[in-house]
């Protein structure tokens, strides 16, 4: 048996990961990353539009702060938010972003004078002051107040990810490449590691250690049409899932892309419509001020996404043979800004539909995205009930998001809770508790119990086909529990989804019996694990009557605060389940910052907590006697709802901005 | 769009071969499918797997042509094959790994390994011994234009068909590519690299480096993010000389 010892296992080589593998070199511990494959090929890289930090450089940022970014964010997620956790993240974006720049990410930056832009429709003229100049600029984003995602044209992910792989490789750390983790080893509620198999020659090896970090992405691939990378498949969360004490959180919460192009599905960044893109009907028709006057086409995503499926059953989409579509025409922007400023969505219109999009409309609809749900963790970034387990970035419900993630926070989620989480894991390393105490036995009881299904997988006759199983499971997932959501449609899938994740331990790999390198193999357990996600996805939306961000249940129209301000656990304690367990994690509103209000989209849908109100008497006299008494905003703030003491100590200053603290 | 037309029959001939099977000898296959409207070969491949073949390995992880995981040779030549439509092709469509690289089984390499040891080699990051970031502050300022002719030469995918088109390399397998002279052209004229000539010229200014090249210059040709390679690998040439000739 091979058995790798190291203090800090990393499962999945995108930025969260590295990240996290870097801060805890630095601070001395040995790393390890397992990866599926070369990190710089992680779905990171797909990022395009930007990275959400209130720097307030260029003009149409001005008089952004960390408040703002907060309010921002807790308003999208529909307040499913942990609002201490989006408090840290907002006030740490800044750092990582600045990070980043000495690293080496080429930030667009600030040009002083006059440019010209294209704001709802017009070309407006903005100048820049002399003082910004050469300072990290931002572009607009949809549900942000002022402009603050900060961007590398849209190949932001890419040199995001190129910079902190090449860190990763200047710090010596070890990546072990095209390796897959099957199980989590643990014993007696703490995690020590994983088993993993080597795709190339189908070993399998232990890994030992004292923290090991779940940062595998989302889960998009349970669905049939996503913009996620094939490999985001969710086996992070699966696996965490079969160790049965591990919870995932929010499954349900699944963010919808506005604009992927058809019928494939890649995406077409957010920063179409931010530098000024617009969204028009078959008769070219821009519909978006109808649904939204005031956000208009940079509405909150999960906003757009409904609206725009709302226009296209009106019979206001373009036909097509792959269903119908909208169109997203670029072409006001000009081929200048094109060219320099979204050269992949360029690229991609090329390449894919082979149109030019300085001329031709964009053919897109919504398309699955984002996963806002991941594995329940602290704040720390360590799972709620396996101790030495943790997890950061899409992988994770941290939970940041709630039920709706902004364009631009998930890359930034990725670096800061990266950055965060390694300082805890490492914390949590030079304790005395972290001690590895298990027995090889054992050790070897999880690497038997691994080989032992994969040679049931070979072994198998007459068995089911993964492929069959599969694709049903993505077309159940996109028709039943998609967009728009309810009661029949969902019923209907979790009792088809149980049935096919009942047949899939039948499932046997056809004719290709390699151990190695083989794509049966690995589509079989994998499929084997993506039901089972399937099933806390649609189970979880089954049971929450409400609608609440993304979640959109049309016989449940309503945000009911009263009865569902609460995050959903799901977990599998029992290997012979055939549906989660699903329990409720309540979110109190006594200590928010921002209680629960209305977002400002469409008309009020709010069933309001009779908390709510008191909550926010309490914040307006705090606010108010602060104020008059001449308190600075952050000091207003850390008497509303303090955060900074949870933070790493060297992440606890404050934010340098032109013109303040400087 | 010539959709009414009866679609075409593919002729997909693959070059297959699995290392791990010591009874196995490297052979073309032929399957054929369906051509579809808007067909790439990322759903070529997939459909042959899923319905003709299941152990048939390649490798795509974004397939929207911005993670270069899916280099190959089409007919002979290096590209990404997600954003590759067959429509562009003709019927006989012939698909190969990339040379150069280990093979891990039929269309799948493992260029991760080479990439990795490349960036340890070049050292492609920042060197700044003098600094400590300090993360509370402002950033410091950078010329716009600097910042994307930088972002320019950041756009390097890492997907290796450099590599396989370069003449040089077949010779001279420790030569660095055009792929390695980029990222040393990248971090030449980033400001935040403290790095002095004479340093770089260590790094380069030999056989394996910028000297080695024989300009052919297939690297140009195929690059599938149109990197300005050749005036690149010509600038470092130029700027390695004058140093050399200093010392």
């Amino acid at each position: 048996m091979k058995i790798i010892y190291t203090d800090v296992l990393i499962i999945g080589g995108g930025l969260a990961g590295l990240r996290v593998a870097t801060g805890a070199k630095e601070r001395g511990h040995d790393t390890v990353v397992l990866t599926l494959v070369p990190p710089k090929r992680s779905h990171s890289a797909a990022a395009q539009g930007g990275m959400q930090a209130s720097l307030a450089n260029c003009k149409m940022g001005e008089g952004d702060n960390e408040d703002v970014h907060f309010s921002d964010t807790v308003k999208g997620s529909d307040w499913g938010a942990d609002q201490e956790v989006a408090r840290m993240f907002v006030h740490c974006a800044p750092k990582a972003i600045r990070e980043l720049a000495a690293w080496g990410v080429p930030w667009t930056r600030v040009q002083r004078g006059d440019h010209t832009s294209v704001i709802n429709a017009e070309k407006v003229v903005i100048n820049e002051r002399d003082e910004a100049h050469g300072l990290i600029t931002a572009r607009d984003f949809g549900g942000t107040k002022k402009w603050r995602t900060c961007y590398t044209s849209d190949g932001t992910g890419h040199s995001m990810l190129f910079a902190m792989g090449n860190k990763a490789h200047q710090d010596k750390v070890e990546i072990h490449e095209r390796l897959e983790a099957m199980s989590l080893i643990h014993e007696n509620g703490r995690c020590y590691g994983a088993i993993a198999r080597n795709l190339m020659s189908g070993e399998l090896v232990a890994y030992i250690a004292k923290a090991t970090t779940i940062a595998t992405g989302g889960y998009g691939r349970i669905y049939s049409v996503s913009t996620n990378a094939i490999i985001c498949q969710g086996m992070g969360q699966a696996i965490a899932l079969e160790t049965g004490i591990a919870t995932l959180g929010n499954m349900e919460a699944i963010q919808f892309h506005p604009t992927a192009i058809v019928p494939v599905g890649i995406l077409t960044t957010e920063g179409c419509r931010g530098d000024g893109g617009l969204l028009l009907d078959k008769d070219g028709y821009r519909f978006m001020p109808d649904y939204e006057p005031e956000k208009k086409e940079l509405a909150s995503r999960d906003v757009v996404s409904r609206r725009m499926t709302e226009h296209i059953r009106k019979g206001k989409g373009v036909k097509s043979r792959y269903g119908d579509h909208l169109w997203l025409d670029i072409t006001i922007l000009g081929r200048a800004h094109i060219e320099k400023n979204l050269r992949e969505v360029k690229e991609i219109c090329e390449n894919f539909l082979g149109i030019d999009p300085a001329v031709d409309w964009i053919p897109v609809r919504p398309t699955q995205h984002y996963s806002m749900g991941g594995i329940r963790t602290k704040y720390t970034g360590e799972s709620q009930t396996l101790k030495g387990l943790y997890s950061c970035g899409e992988a994770a419900c941290w939970d940041m998001h709630g039920f709706n993630r902004l364009g631009g926070n998930s890359v930034s989620e990725t670096v800061v809770a990266g950055m965060l989480v390694a300082e805890y894991i490492s914390d949590f390393c030079d304790s005395p508790e972290s001690s590895i105490n298990i027995h090889t036995s054992t050790i070897e009881k999880f690497l038997n119990k691994e080989k032992e299904k994969i040679d049931a997988l070979l072994s198998k006759k007459n068995g089911e086909d993964a492929y069959v199983l599969r694709r049903r499971m993505e077309e159940i997932m996109m028709s039943k529990v998609g967009i728009f959501r309810n009661g029949v449609d969902l019923q209907e899938a979790v009792d088809e989804l149980e049935e096919l994740c009942k047949r899939s331990k039948n499932i046997e790999v056809f004719r290709s019996k390699s151990r190695a390198a083989n794509p049966a193999l690995f589509n079989a357990y994998r499929t084997q694990r993506m039901l089972k996600l399937a099933l806390t996805v649609a189970y979880g939306a089954l049971l929450r009557t409400e609608s609440r961000g993304a979640h959109s249940r049309e016989d449940f129209p309503m945000r009911d605060d009263e009865n569902w301000l609460k995050r959903t656990l799901t977990s599998w304690p029992n290997e012979n389940q055939t549906l989660p367990s699903v329990s409720y994690e309540e979110i109190p509103i006594g200590n928010m910052e921002i209680p629960p209000g209305f977002r400002g989209y469409g008309k009020d849908m709010t069933e309001a907590h009779p908390e709510s109100k008191m909550r926010q008497a309490t914040v307006d006299v705090i606010r108010e006697k602060l104020e008059s008494e001449g308190a600075s905003r952050f000091e207003i703030q850390n008497a509303l709802m303090p955060f900074l003491d949870k933070l790493p100590k060297k992440y606890r200053g404050t934010n340098e901005r032109l013109g303040e603290n400087v | 769009m010539s959709e009414e037309k009866a679609p075409r029959i593919l002729k997909i001939n693959i070059l297959r071969f699995d290392p791990n099977n010591p009874q196995d000898f490297p052979q073309i296959q032929t399957f054929e499918v369906e051509e579809a409207y808007g067909m790439t070969l990322y759903v070529v491949l997939n459909e042959i797997r899923e319905h003709q073949d299941n152990s048939l390995m390649f490798d795509f992880v974004c397939r929207a042509g911005i993670c270069g995981s899916c280099s190959m040779l089409v007919n002979g030549r290096p590209t990404l094959a997600c954003r590759t439509l067959t429509s562009k092709l003709d019927e006989n469509i012939t698909l190969a790994p990339l040379p150069l690289f280990k093979l891990i089984k039929d269309l799948s390499i493992y260029s991760g390994e080479w990439m990795h040891y490349l960036n340890e080699h070049l050292e492609t990051w920042i060197h700044d011994k003098e600094k400590e970031v300090n993360v509370d502050k402002l950033e410091e300022r950078m010329e716009p234009a600097l910042a994307d002719e930088i972002y320019e030469l950041d756009r390097c995918v890492e997907c290796g068909c450099c590599v396989a088109a370069c003449g040089t390399i077949q010779m001279k397998p420790n030569f660095v590519g055009a792929v390695g002279l980029n990222k040393v052209a990248r971090y030449h004229l980033d400001p935040r690299d403290k790095r002095t000539d004479e340093e770089y010229y260590e790094l380069i200014g030999d056989e394996n480096g910028v000297f080695g090249c024989m300009t052919l210059l297939g690297c140009e040709d195929v690059c599938p993010k149109d990197l300005p390679l050749q005036s690149k690998i010509a600038y470092l040439r130029r700027m390695m000389l004058k140093t050399g000739l200093k010392s």
